[in-house]
């Protein structure tokens, strides 16, 4: 790695040569605030394309309705999927659902994705809600996961969300950008988590605080979407606002396949094309020569399959400086790493070997589609005869609230994003982060172990 | 406008699961149950202890984490008078502001307080005063000052409402 921290700089030093090159966000927010253009630092009111929430949308209601409306202002943006405690675990979590489905029913909202579906980061993605160039605010601290696709993601907090629903717009601080530059192809075994890990223990979870991550490099054009995504994701623990990767080919043929999905499913075919050509419309690049407030560049080969080790994030070491602690339990799954890419290769290590005994495994897929896929490629049945319990597509035990969560003095590994101490129900358990492949290893080695030397 | 009390100091990084835990946000509701979770992971001292207009104090990445804006509410609902830290995890500032909490960022002030010692801050001189002297602090964005004053976004958002009139309601 090295880092070349450039001063705010000009690419273009002839005066007359027309505006100052922007960064992406500088692109996106002005967009949304409907300005030609805005400056970093600058705070303007931005109108959102997506609004999005969960299992916290019964609680954001109660503060809405203090604005005395009948209507939200935007039902049309908002987007609320049923991740975070499904399905119901007690009657008091079913309320809150109940209360949603009311809310979902009365203003006839109707991108309301049910129990069983999928995260919210993950479901948006599949249902091509956001599209590139486009900005979405969230209720959830995950919303950078929207980078991956060329859009501005950012997550707020619930009476930001009430706000939203009453006016349809928020004020934003134009963030700062930070560049970082991944050339060449990932090792054997290292993946997009293990390259967030990196920068996240080389720069602090505070590395990239307030700022847009802007990724670029051959590195980054060789990612398969889901890794994208696991990347954009995990930018939310370097304390980012938002991320963004460019889009390409890869990215538009998702979004394709994507929006056919959701025509078929609406009887509406004409959407796919509509929005086929909003993907070309509405994306935004950033200018050659805008300004970063660092640039960090890292070369793929030197790459190693990292772990963040209790009860920071930012705690990172090499694989093979902690392998050999004993497991309990292993987690696969969440909106980080419980995709389609992330399954396969936990099947892949486990097929033909079992669980050890006294760890248990937990696999839970990130959204139905992913389930489906996962059937119908044989991985699910591949971790289910290896000793695997399945869940329901959904949050599981990330945030402590459901099935899952580990008893005093246990330890997990998990291919989550967060490993604070209490995260998953107990302050007095520990968590270890790590890529699918390796917690799958871990649970058939009864301790963290690298799956290159099984597989 | 002054805010005086005691100074509960904690470390960097203070992430929003030890601020409020995150298994109670679907369930605890009212003001005083979710006071009485606050920084419960952290330091049980706290929640039965705090008195009102006391001050929480930070290091660096102050409320990292989750978008919970419980973790900002359950200090509010504790009655803390202001949070001062070296920097703050930027979901958790705004949720503090637009639920009308003052979050200071001045690095000097909150590596000089000490832990139970008593502190002042002064809002219209931008001074924070401990034993270890009296430290200034930058000027708060103007929007940031209007969600203050308005004692918070959700009364901001209604004084705008009333202000363009049952007309903007359910329109876009
Ligand atoms: S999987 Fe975990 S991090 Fe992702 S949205 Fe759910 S609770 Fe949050």
């Amino acid at each position: 790695m090295n880092q070349e921290t450039r001063p705010h700089q000009l690419g273009r030093q002839d005066v007359d040569q027309g505006p100052l090159p922007q960064t992406f966000a500088q692109k996106a927010l002005a967009r949304a605030a409907g300005l030609d253009m805005v400056e970093v630092g600058a705070v303007v009111d931005v109108r959102p394309d997506i609004v999005l929430s969960h299992d916290n949308t019964a609680a954001i209601r109660e503060i809405w309705l203090q604005f005395g409306q009948e209507r939200v202002a935007i039902a049309e943006k908002l987007a609320i999927t049923l991740d975070h405690a499904v399905p119901a675990p007690t009657t008091r979590h079913a309320q809150n659902h109940a209360e949603i489905r009311e809310f979902v029913r009365e203003q006839g909202i109707s991108n309301f994705f049910e129990v069983g579906r999928g995260i919210c980061h993950q479901v948006l993605s599949e249902e091509a809600l956001v599209l590139p160039g486009q900005i979405v605010l969230g209720a959830d601290s995950h919303t950078p996961h929207f980078g991956w696709l060329g859009a501005f993601g950012a997550g707020i907090g619930r009476s930001e969300v009430a706000a939203l629903w009453a006016t349809g717009e928020l004020w934003l601080r134009v963030p700062e950008s930070i560049s970082i530059v991944l050339e060449g192809d990932l090792p054997r075994g290292v993946t997009a988590k293990d390259f967030a890990l990196r920068i996240i223990g080389d720069w602090g979870a505070d590395g990239g605080l307030y700022a847009s991550i802007e990724f670029s490099g051959s590195g980054i054009e060789a990612m398969s979407v889901d890794s994208r995504m696991a990347l954009a994701n995990m930018m939310a623990e370097f304390g980012a606002k938002s991320s963004f990767i460019r889009p390409d080919g890869k990215t538009r043929a998702y979004l394709e396949a994507a929006l056919a999905r959701r025509a078929a499913r609406m009887k509406h075919e004409g959407l796919a094309e509509e929005s086929r050509a909003d993907v070309e419309k509405l994306q935004l690049l950033p200018d050659e020569g805008a300004a970063y407030a660092a640039t960090y560049s890292y070369s793929a080969g030197e790459l190693e399959p990292t772990v963040s080790c209790p009860h920071t994030v930012d705690n990172v070491a090499p694989l093979s400086a902690v392998a050999g602690v004993e497991v309990q339990q292993a987690f696969i799954g969440t909106c980080t790493n419980g995709r389609l890419e992330d399954i396969a290769e936990a099947a892949e290590v486990v097929r033909g070997r079992q669980v050890a005994v006294g760890t248990r495994l937990l696999v839970i897929p990130a959204s139905s589609l992913v389930l489906q896929e996962a059937l119908e490629r044989g991985y699910i049945q591949a971790l289910v005869a290896a000793g695997a319990a399945i869940g329901t597509p959904g949050c599981g035990p990330c945030m402590g609230n459901h099935m899952g969560v580990p008893a005093t003095g246990e330890v997990t590994i998990s291919s989550a994003n967060r490993n604070f101490r209490g995260r998953m129900g107990t302050t007095d358990a520990e968590i270890y982060l790590a890529n699918p492949a390796v917690v799958a290893a871990s649970a058939v080695a009864g301790r963290i172990a690298d799956p290159r030397s099984i597989v | 406008m002054e805010i005086q009390g005691r100074a509960w100091k904690y470390g960097d990084n203070i992430n929003t699961d030890v601020l409020f835990p995150g298994k109670y946000t679907y369930t605890v509701k009212g003001q005083e149950e979710i006071a009485s979770h606050a920084l419960e992971d952290l330091d049980p001292t706290f929640a039965p202890n705090v008195r009102r207009g006391d001050l929480v104090i930070g290091g660096r990445n102050f409320g990292c984490g989750s978008s919970r804006e419980q973790a900002a509410t359950c200090l509010v609902y504790n009655g803390v008078g202001a949070v001062i830290a070296e920097s703050f995890a930027r979901i958790f500032y705004r949720n503090a502001i637009n639920n009308g909490l003052l979050a200071i960022v001045c690095p000097e002030a909150a590596q000089a307080i000490q832990g139970q010692e008593l502190v002042s801050v002064d809002l219209e001189r931008r001074l924070i005063e401990c034993g270890s002297g009296r430290f200034a602090f930058p000027a708060l964005s103007a929007t940031v000052q209007e969600i203050l004053e308005a004692g918070g976004l959700v009364e901001q958002v209604k004084r705008r409402l009333a202000l363009a009139g049952p007309a903007s309601e359910g329109s876009g």
